[in-house]
């Protein structure tokens, strides 16, 4: 994932867009890349719709929401099938399929596509209906260590990793409990 | 260090280099007996741990294919994964937690003590603890095990306080920072814990005993013990008297070789163990070596596992130093009043963030999950382990769809509760429960089993060769040369930790092989 510092570059301009963004989506499609104003960065999708991995982060969250954590982590843990749709066939369309079929059932239950379903209770009841699928167990069992295996993610829980280089914890708290 | 030569038929050869396999090898050069080590993992001293778990875990653990099946949750969410041991030299002493506890006098009896359990396949050890009782302090004292021996016990982390507090106010009498095999004091060339907090991935200190550097080296340094990792052994060959001969391995580079030998032992964990036995099948063995009981991977057990996380107004950071912290002893006797026999103790336990969030519910997620997580900070852990039931259905056996990349059958590893297991970790989540309430715990998770680290009893001790595979001395009723000397000799489980108990035995068998040999016995 790339950062973008300045808040425009590929910015959308016609209406559809607007009216997209205006909608509560957070992550807005450019051409072949996703643009997150909100927390201004942006992510090229190569070899799956670029459509496909804005519902890939959505669903990420959806599966494993965590309010304190921001959208960029999430894109962090699914990135990486864009990477393999690229030289494997087999899981580009799993992953394909499986999101059209999150779509489908998204637009004859609400009339949108389930990123733009407004309700995380609704979106959760379309993932419930798709849970035992080998989509969505592949995405969410890949999420465990996709998501709470990056280090940039746990200070945010308060865990802090490794200590030996640190001086371990017997000096650094490691029976600093008062309030019992 | 010693060197032997691939025909050198004077040699024990042992399988394994963990707490049973590793203290033999150790204990026997010590006493002047040519060994050679043979371990299927790489060796990895000190300096390479790191304090990550998921990292820790792709360098240590046994991630060779196995397969499950059963009941147990375990064969659902994780159907390759049935225990978390090591492959390493040191084996699973690497990354245990160090919890050092005898057994109890009536777990060496337990077909007298508990009656005819229904669906039990109950059985008195042939030993007695008055028996073992020697060896457990010499195991004590060479491990350095606090509260024995004059060592001091550790200090309690925030999680020990925790548990400490909420034992107390519920009545609990037996509370403190445990038996432990890790130092509170300087002690044989090995430094204090310095509450690193990753115990299950190497100790970083060296403070936590283990026989990749507390044993082997010393084993080493007498010239008559060669450890050779990266030996995956694949059969163990007899002659025409039913005598073993030598062992079949692959070394590190793929190529198979043939070590003689005067003796094998074999300690390869419960699940390996039986595993290479019953791959050693000849027309004179045809269900196995050491198998005319039929026994060989039955009765496997695991302990009565679960563990019980309680979050709390404010932050606990569980995480920060010794990882089993302190223990619970109140439940560990043998009760039947609570409705179940046997029993079972509490012992802190925490997971970084990665692993708890892989074994906290495993398969589960959405926010009843995710707000979990979010209170991790302000977590306190406890993992229960108590008796289990061996039972003649919980079994290793060949899987004779699924090969390993030498072309031998993997170990399919069956298991169903008991209901005794059932009952007894009902009781042991209620407990835990109500102690981190007692202290305000605003949410309990009752934490279903992780996969297994104490394998146990698939190759058990019996009095009576129709009733087990080898006899008090972990040899093998059907052949004389041929030991067993890690858990799966355990006649039954207990309800503690079993690490000091297979030192135990490993001491005492070296003293019988060594005796045996003296006297050209074996």
């Amino acid at each position: 994932m790339q950062e973008q510092h300045t808040r425009d570059p590929g910015a959308p301009a016609d209406p559809g867009r607007r009216a997209f963004l205006a909608s509560g989506a957070a992550i807005a499609v450019t051409g072949s890349a996703l643009i997150h104003a909100g927390e201004a960065w942006g992510m090229e999708v190569k070899n799956l719709k670029p459509e496909t991995m804005q519902t890939l982060i959505r669903m990420a969250r959806d599966i494993y929401p965590h309010d304190r954590l921001s959208d960029r982590y999430y894109a962090v843990a699914v990135k990486g099938y864009d990477e393999k749709a690229g030289s494997d066939p087999a899981t580009k369309k799993m992953i394909e399929d499986g999101v059209a079929a999150l779509n489908a059932a998204a637009k004859k239950k609400y009339g949108v596509p389930y990123a733009q379903v407004g309700w995380e209770a609704q979106r959760v009841a379309l993932l419930k209906e798709q849970q035992k699928t080998k989509f969505f167990q592949t995405v969410r069992s890949n999420l465990v260590v996709g998501l709470y295996n990056q280090k940039e993610v746990w200070p945010l829980f308060g865990y802090e990793g490794e200590s030996a280089s640190k001086g371990c914890y017997i000096n650094r708290g490691f029976n600093d409990i008062a309030w019992l | 260090m010693a060197k032997f030569d691939l025909n050198d038929d004077s040699v024990v050869v042992v399988v394994g280099s963990g707490a049973g396999g590793g203290t033999l090898a150790t204990e026997l050069a010590l006493k002047g007996v040519k060994v050679v080590c043979l371990e299927a993992g790489k060796r990895h001293e000190i300096e390479d741990f790191v304090n990550d778990e998921w990292a820790s875990f792709a360098q240590l653990a046994w991630a060779d294919m196995r397969t499950t099946s059963g009941s147990w949750r375990v064969s659902r969410d994780f159907p390759n994964l049935p225990a978390w041991i090591v492959k390493a030299v040191g084996g699973s002493t690497v990354h245990w937690a160090g919890a050092s506890l005898r057994f109890q006098e009536h777990e060496f009896k337990t077909r007298t003590v508990y009656g005819d359990v229904k669906g039990a396949n109950l059985l008195d050890w042939p030993i007695t603890l008055a028996e073992l009782e020697p060896w457990y302090a010499k195991a004590e004292d060479r491990m350095g095990v606090t509260r024995t021996n004059g060592i001091a016990g550790l200090p309690g982390n925030n999680n020990f306080k925790v548990l400490e507090a909420g034992a107390t106010k519920v009545g609990c009498k037996e509370v403190h920072t445990g038996r432990m095999a890790i130092n509170s004091a300087p002690r044989d060339g090995r430094g204090s814990c310095q509450q690193i907090g990753f115990c299950f991935q190497g100790c970083k200190s060296g403070a936590k005993w283990s026989t990749l550097y507390a044993e082997i080296p010393k084993g080493e340094a007498t010239g008559k013990l060669e450890v050779r990792p990266e030996s995956y052994v694949v059969r163990i060959e007899h002659d025409a008297t039913g005598k073993v001969t030598g062992v079949v391995y692959h070394d590190a580079s793929g190529q198979m070789q043939r070590q003689k030998a005067r003796i094998v032992a074999v300690a390869g964990n419960s699940i390996e163990s039986p595993r290479l036995l019953l791959n050693s099948e000849s027309s004179k063995y045809p269900d196995g070596l050491a198998n005319s009981s039929g026994q060989v991977g039955r009765n496997y057990m695991r302990h009565m596992t679960g563990s019980v996380y309680g979050v709390f107004e404010k932050p606990v950071r569980m995480w920060r130093g010794t990882t089993m912290a302190g223990i619970v002893r109140d439940e560990a006797g043998h009760d039947p009043k609570r409705g179940f026999v046997g029993g079972y103790e509490l012992e802190t336990l925490s997971l970084g963030l990665p692993f708890m969030a892989a074994f906290l519910d495993p398969g589960s997620w959405g926010r009843e999950f995710t707000t979990a997580l979010d209170s991790y900070e302000n977590m306190a852990g406890m993992w229960i382990v108590g008796e289990d039931m061996p039972q003649g259905k919980n079994r290793i056996t060949l899987d004779k769809n699924a090969k390993d990349k030498y072309g031998l059958p993997v170990a399919n590893v069956y298991f169903d509760d008991h209901p005794n297991d059932a009952a007894m970790r009902s009781h042991a989540y209620a407990k835990g429960t109500a102690i981190y309430d007692a202290v305000g715990a605003t949410r309990t998770f009752p934490t279903t089993p992780y996969p297994s680290t104490h394998n146990l009893g698939t190759n058990r001790m019996s009095e009576k060769p129709r009733d087990g595979v080898v006899n008090k001395y972990g040899q093998a009723h059907d052949v004389k040369n041929l030991f067993v000397s890690d858990g799966s000799q355990f006649t039954t489980g207990g309800a503690e930790n079993p690490t000091l108990t297979i030192v135990a035995l490993a001491l005492r068998q070296a003293d019988y092989i060594a005796d045996q040999m003296s006297k050209n016995i074996v």
